[in-house]
């Protein structure tokens, strides 16, 4: 079947520097002598850690588990024991530390017992949490909780699936590898999630310098014989790659900026995501381990079965590093991060290690004024205005950069690849990013303490004007045994009640009518001991009941000497 | 003539009943000033300013009565803000009210806490949590850094601890690095 192809702008035609690292197929790397797994690999909430130091963990046990639906699980990818469960290296452009949790692996790779789930039994929701509980992610690198991406959505329905195997970065093969050797699997991921978004076609995007894992792919479409599932060569072009230009190219749905394809009836997986997602429902294989794509300044550039939590230096040694190596990157040459220290480990994003050596990258020419060629514009695949991001990101005028859509830049460095001046000019729109998310943190934090603020100040507003209620009522009940001068000065419930609803503030109208409530009730449950007397009982009340009024007589007669002070003191208790 | 000046006279009366409705219509609650700048100020709610909380002192610069520099938390870029919305020269922040510093949040050493409750009244956004003779802790999340639960503590056991960035915190660089005069500075500025 011939599709019609649709084309995005843009984009560029880097140097692919594929080959060397397809020569020879995955190896399995063995495991390292410590594995250290971080917790939090994806996007979402920081998960649980399950175990402590001094635990025997399993193969596919549990080690994280997922903190709120916008999480994921960790599992153990071998049997040992947990040494430690301590902030850690992370493999991140910053070079701090995280949770991570050290597993010794004891050699027997004892797997955790797996529980039987029928996937074809369960509801959409339970798959997506068995798939939560599996930790899988996107594994084309950004790692957004596969479980969230799965639902039909309020449309009740998808049109179209779009499977990822474009991998459009130069020196990155481990999708390419993965379609050789397991097409099968992928297709059949493939269609399960189909399933779950209730889409109306399979569209698998590879690009045309990957022939044998396009012609792996029809082989398994052919043996599944699925009329939904079609395998789509595309041209090689960067970033073919990037999820809307892969949508765009495929269906000729252009999604606008700020808006997302699914509001188009498109959702898009990378392959390794449709594989993990295929073993961890049929199989109730965890996500322990990915391909990883070992290239640039190695003696042996080949694609790993790495297990997650190796150690980037260990991956490294069985490559064979060459020496005059200056930079580790995580990910390709264009979107990659550089790499803090080798201690850091291999995580769920890690797609390929790559070496980087002056000869290899040599390092960037000075940069120089913007001239405003235009260039950028013309090769940015989201169809934005980089040289206004950049403009914007350099004056820290965050909010212009905000209108010129900086969040719909994919970051993709075509810009910077074709810049004449050499601006690094993704280097700003990262800046800008993470100071305008620190703002809109620091935002909510304000926001959340004027509230708190302004709650504890009405909430002591209202236990001062709780007590003075309460002063008001305590002396209004008084008078009655008082001389009537006294009682005159102090105001009645009557006149408290009538002066409540004066009170505009409605904070002040609900106090009131609480208090209202309260005194109803204190009066509805009257001492329950006084009816029902005995003759003699009532004899004894009777008699008590005179003794008080007495002393109260008395006590009035005394106060009556002295009353000046009292009534404006009843009157002060009135109006605190 | 009569028509014309009946036209204006109705006119008149039509646009003075809208003019009447639509302000009780639209009638804006409180000061959007107010509000508009107590936006701006970071809710520390420190009282640095000279005033019992940032809402007061929004108050304060929209009546005209405080100045634009006196809030440290807020820091330079506040000011800036300020400045930019009150349409004012900016002003670098006034020393006498304190420096700008990083973001801290207090830490109780729980050991040595006696649970007297000083604490939790001087908290103006309640993210001390104790109760009488109980050790006490603080809610970080919740702590805005006022430092005002620091000074009543009789058993002087809270601190000040700098927020560190973690990984989900951090920010990327500004790419460009300022290069300093080093031949040519003069010999005071140095000393
Ligand atoms: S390509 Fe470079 S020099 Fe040309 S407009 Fe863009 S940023 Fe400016
Ligand atoms: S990095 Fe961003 S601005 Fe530059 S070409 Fe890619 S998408 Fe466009
Ligand atoms: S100094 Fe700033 S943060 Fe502190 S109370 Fe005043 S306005 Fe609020
Ligand atoms: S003021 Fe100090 S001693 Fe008192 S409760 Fe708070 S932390 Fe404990």
């Amino acid at each position: 079947m011939l599709r019609q192809l649709f084309s995005f702008n843009g984009g560029v035609k880097p140097d692919p520097n594929k080959g060397a690292s397809t020569r020879e197929p995955i190896a399995r790397l063995p495991l390292p002598p410590q594995l250290i797994i971080p917790l939090h690999q994806h996007i979402g909430g920081t998960p649980r850690p399950l175990v402590k130091a001094g635990d025997r963990v399993l193969h596919g046990q549990r080690i994280g588990a997922a903190d709120g639906n916008v999480s994921s699980a960790v599992h153990a990818p071998t049997s040992g024991t947990v040494v430690a469960v301590e902030p850690r290296l992370m493999p991140h452009a910053s070079g701090l530390s995280a949770m991570a949790v050290v597993i010794e692996p004891d050699g027997l790779d004892l797997r955790i017992e797996r529980e039987p789930f029928d996937w074809h039994a369960a509801t959409p929701g339970e798959v997506r949490d068995h798939l939560r509980d599996a930790g899988v992610v996107g594994l084309g690198g950004a790692v957004f909780p596969s479980h969230l991406k799965l639902s039909a959505g309020t449309a009740g329905s998808t049109d179209t699936l779009v499977i990822n195997g474009a991998e459009c970065e130069p020196f990155i093969t481990c999708d390419d590898m993965l379609m050789r050797s397991e097409a099968l699997d992928i297709l059949r991921g493939a269609q399960v999630m189909r399933k779950m978004l209730a889409a109306r076609q399979v569209l698998v995007g590879v690009e045309d310098n990957k022939p044998d894992a396009a012609a792996a792919l029809k082989a398994a479409a052919a043996e599944l014989s699925d009329a939904s599932l079609d395998i789509v060569v595309v041209p090689t072009r960067y970033p073919a790659g990037g999820a809307k230009q892969l949508i765009r190219v495929l269906t000729g749905i252009e999604v606008p900026h700020g808006r997302r394809s699914t509001d188009y009836g498109v959702q898009c997986f990378n392959v390794a995501t449709a594989l993990a997602v295929w073993n961890a429902l049929e199989h109730g294989e965890p996500l322990t381990r990915r391909i990883v794509t070992v290239a640039g300044n190695v003696e042996r550039p080949r694609n790993f079965d790495v297990a997650i939590g190796t150690p980037i230096g260990f991956v490294f040694e069985h490559a064979g590093l060459k020496p005059d190596t200056d930079t580790l990157i995580m990910g390709g040459p264009m979107m990659g991060v550089p790499l803090p220290g080798v201690e850091a480990p291999v995580v769920k994003a890690t797609n390929c290690l790559l070496a980087s050596s002056p000869a290899l990258f040599p390092p960037p020419e000075p940069e120089m004024p913007c001239i405003r060629c235009g260039e950028c514009a013309r090769a940015c695949p989201a169809d934005l205005q980089p040289f206004e991001l950049y403009w914007h990101a350099r004056s820290r005028n965050f909010g212009r950069a905000q209108e010129y859509h900086l969040f719909d830049c994919i970051e993709c460095g075509c810009c910077a690849y074709v810049c004449p001046s050499h601006i690094p000019l993704v280097d700003y729109y990262r800046y800008a990013k993470s100071e305008i998310w620190a703002r809109e943190r620091d935002k909510d934090a304000a926001d959340s303490a004027r509230e708190r603020f302004e709650f504890r100040n009405w909430r002591a507003e209202r236990e001062k004007e709780e007590k003075a209620a309460r002063l008001a009522a305590r002396s209004a009940a008084k008078p009655a045994a008082k001389t009537a001068d006294v009682a005159d000065s102090a105001p009645s419930p009557a006149d408290a009640q009538a002066a409540a609803p004066a009170t505009t503030d409605p904070k002040k109208a609900l106090i009131e009518a609480a208090m209202a409530r309260a005194r109803a009730q204190k009066e509805a449950a009257a001492a329950k001991n006084t009816d029902a007397l005995t003759p003699d009982q009532q004899a004894q009340v009777d008699a008590a009941e005179a003794r008080r009024k007495r002393a109260a007589d008395l006590l009035a007669e005394k106060q009556t000497a002295n009353a000046p002070a009292d009534p404006s003191a009843g009157q002060n208790d009135a109006a605190r | 003539m009569i028509s014309a000046l009946l036209v204006m006279l109705g006119l008149a009366l039509a646009l003075g009943a809208a003019l009447g409705a639509a302000s009780v219509l639209f009638r804006t609650q409180g000061d959007p000033l107010v509000d508009k700048i107590d936006a701006i100020l970071p809710q520390t709610q420190c009282g640095q300013c000279g005033y019992p909380g940032c809402k007061p002192y929004a108050t304060a610069i929209a009546g005209g009565d405080a100045d634009i520099n006196q809030c440290p938390p807020g820091g330079d870029e506040g000011v800036r803000k300020l400045a930019d919305l009150l349409g004012r020269e900016y002003k670098p922040l006034n020393a006498e009210h304190g420096v700008e510093k990083p973001k801290s949040v207090a830490v109780i050493d729980e050991a040595t806490c006696i649970g007297c409750t000083l604490c939790i009244q001087a908290c103006p956004v309640d993210a001390i949590v104790g109760a009488a003779k109980q050790m006490h802790t603080i809610v970080a999340d919740l702590c805005t850094g006022c430092e005002l639960c620091v000074a009543p503590c009789p058993a002087d056991c809270i601190a000040m601890v700098p927020v560190a960035d973690t990984v989900d915190t951090w920010k990327w660089r500004y790419p460009v690095f300022d290069l300093k005069p080093v031949m040519h500075a003069p010999a005071k500025e140095a000393a």
